[in-house]
């Protein structure tokens, strides 16, 4: 099995957005400002265990957390973006690139592992936010597209963990089309009978949202994330109006029927086992 | 006076604008001799101006206001049209227009966005920004292609789906998403043909095909340059810059094996002689949907995944 063969630890995240953690054992939650001990909120799946706020956490930390023991293999790690359209706006493509390698410790906005869940193989892409903002570009396209290949091939179920703000910009419409080339791909899956979960964390929006986000099996979203098509802020400057209260978080979602269910962090996993269970052959 | 795309087409308006003025008088030896002299220059600066746009000024032409709609595509190419409404679900959606037509004597089905001419028309239009039930439309009329075995034509031209409360209400993400799915293994040739402006998502949800054509001056991108600018920059003001970066034109495309083919416009474009963009559109079209009806639906569906599948450019790392 080709896959095991590129056994590597990944790299640790250096920095993580939205959990700021003051020098110090205490940090401030962004959503409810409660002054929380740090170590409280990491043991608590990175919730604020005062407002339930569900933090932004890194590719590896969902990973460790579906993943039986927090054990996987990363597969597809050997592909990078590379600049087709040369792209610069304040600064260079490959420089964003570089910074963002830099800061999280990963080479792009996903990372793909095999694993299992619940004593099921499973192969899980978990997008990474602090890479570009999750933007997906040939290489996000192409290694999403390899899970769904591999899916196929091994006859084994695929969990894409969401969070991305759309399309990469920099890659114009190299961009635009992988959200056609996973679709296409996500086709083949569907017609072979094998499960596709797809699993909506903050935020998903764009072309993310409009290809493999919203067409799981089962679309599940963790409490109060942003998903939607078009930024909140768009539709605002569009429509000159103010956003109702909630809108495009997930209950807006679960309530216009968009979303199968949400599911808190701590309880993701014991979910995920049931529903597998149900779509894959009687073990 | 024809309404100027930009600045640019200055040089061509004062000719056109001398040339309209001599017509209107007698036709006498002289002032036939000074027209042929006109109508010649005019050809000359037209070939000069637009074999020079710049990334932008190509935008301000796939939006010129005298652009061939899908609506002027359909009444030059197509016979008998029979235009479907709604998609069963929640409304009618007024900037996708599509039906049952005849080409050349041959059952299609023709799809596209319908951006509306005039100010009634494009709030009727909602400028051609759909919302869901228009890719729910759009999917509806396809499938009826698929059930009768007729081929499929879609028409690209907008700038994007629409952002507003009840498109997010009704799932715009999971209309596009799923128009996407489904086209992707849709029983049927289709043909994309990308005819004024390609906005993001809101254009590829009807866009997945087993040939995209796309007009000379079209563009087609991933985010609008104004959009870019404001990301990117932090100044909408940059959009000539961004439009620049995103490399948008039907040439860039086509370097990049993104689209099929570039269909040539009439001299100083699409939006100056609408029947002669059509008659070339159609000699494309024909043929295209000829070499399509050769082929096996199985070989069909796999060269489609094919194409998409072959889509994106990145570095294999050597450890
Ligand atoms: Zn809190």
């Amino acid at each position: 099995m080709e896959w095991f063969k590129k056994k590597r630890k990944p790299r640790e995240p250096i920095g993580e957005r939205r959990l700021k953690v003051p020098d110090g054992l205490w940090l401030k939650c962004e959503n409810c400002q409660a002054i929380v001990y740090k170590e409280e909120i990491l043991r608590n799946s990175k919730v604020c265990p005062k407002c339930n706020y569900h933090f932004r956490i890194s590719a590896q930390d969902r990973l460790r957390a579906l993943f039986d023991d927090g054990k996987y293999e990363i597969i597809d790690d050997n592909i990078r973006s590379c600049d087709p359209l040369m792209f610069k706006d304040t600064k260079k493509y490959k420089e964003r690139l570089k910074e963002s390698e830099e800061k999280t410790g990963f080479s792009e906005a996903v990372v793909t592992a095999v694993g299992e869940v619940g004593k099921i193989p499973v192969i899980i892409s978990a997008m990474e936010y602090n890479f570009m903002g999750g933007s997906m570009g040939s290489v996000v396209g192409e290694k999403i597209t390899r899970a769904i290949e591999l899916a196929l091939e091994r006859r084994m179920p695929l969990i894409v963990v969401c969070s991305s703000g759309g399309a990469r910009m920099q890659e114009g419409v190299f961009s635009l089309m992988q959200m056609a080339k996973i679709s296409s791909a996500l086709a083949r899956l569907d017609e072979a009978g094998i499960p596709y979960i797809s699993i909506l964390a903050d935020p998903t929006t764009g072309g993310v949202a409009a290809s493999f986000g919203m067409l799981g099996d089962l679309n599940i979203s963790e409490p109060k994330a942003l998903v939607g098509f078009a930024g909140p802020r768009v539709i605002e400057q569009t429509i000159h109006q103010e956003l109702p209260p909630g809108f495009q978080r997930a209950e807006f979602l679960l309530e216009h029927g968009m979303i199968d269910m949400i599911v808190e962090r701590k309880e993701l996993k014991s979910v995920l086992v049931n529903c597998l269970r149900f779509m894959t052959p009687n073990q | 006076m024809r309404k100027l795309a930009g600045d640019f087409e200055k040089p061509i308006a004062e000719i056109e604008d001398q040339l309209e003025q001599l017509s209107a008088l007698p036709p006498t030896e002289e002032v036939t001799e000074k027209l042929e002299g006109l109508k010649k220059k005019l050809r000359k600066v037209c070939q000069e101006v637009y074999s020079h746009l710049k990334p932008w000024e190509r935008y301000l032409v796939a939006r010129h206001p005298e652009r061939p709609y899908t609506l002027d595509f359909i009444l030059l190419l197509f016979e008998d049209f029979v235009e479907m409404h709604g998609d069963r679900k929640f409304s009618d959606d007024h900037s996708i227009v599509g039906g049952l037509a005849c080409y050349k004597g041959e059952p299609i089905v023709v799809v596209g966005h319908e951006k509306g001419r005039n100010t009634r028309e494009k709030i009727y239009r909602n400028f051609g920004m759909a919302q869901p039930e228009g890719y729910r439309k759009a999917l509806r009329i396809m499938r009826l292609a698929e059930k009768f075995h007729r081929p499929v034509i879609t028409f690209i031209d907008t700038s994007g789906a629409y952002p507003g409360i009840g498109a997010e209400e009704r799932g715009q993400a999971e209309a596009i998403a799923f128009n996407l799915r489904e086209m992707s293994r849709l029983q049927t040739p289709i043909i994309v043909v990308v005819t004024g402006e390609g906005g993001s998502g809101g254009a590829l949800a009807i866009g997945v095909g087993d040939r995209i054509l796309m007009l000379e001056f079209a563009v087609y991108s991933v985010i609008s340059p104004e959009g870019c600018a404001a990301i990117l920059w932090k100044n909408q003001e940059k959009k000539e810059e961004a439009a620049e970066n995103l490399k948008v034109s039907a040439h860039d495309l086509k370097r990049f094996n993104l689209i099929d083919e570039i269909v040539p416009e009439p001299l100083g474009g699409a939006h100056r002689d609408h029947t002669e963009a059509a008659r070339i559109l159609d000699e494309h079209l024909y043929r295209n949907l000829q070499e399509l009806k050769e082929v096996p639906i199985n070989d069909l569906l796999k060269q489609r995944y094919d194409k998409f599948r072959r889509m994106g450019v990145f570095e294999k790392e050597i450890r």
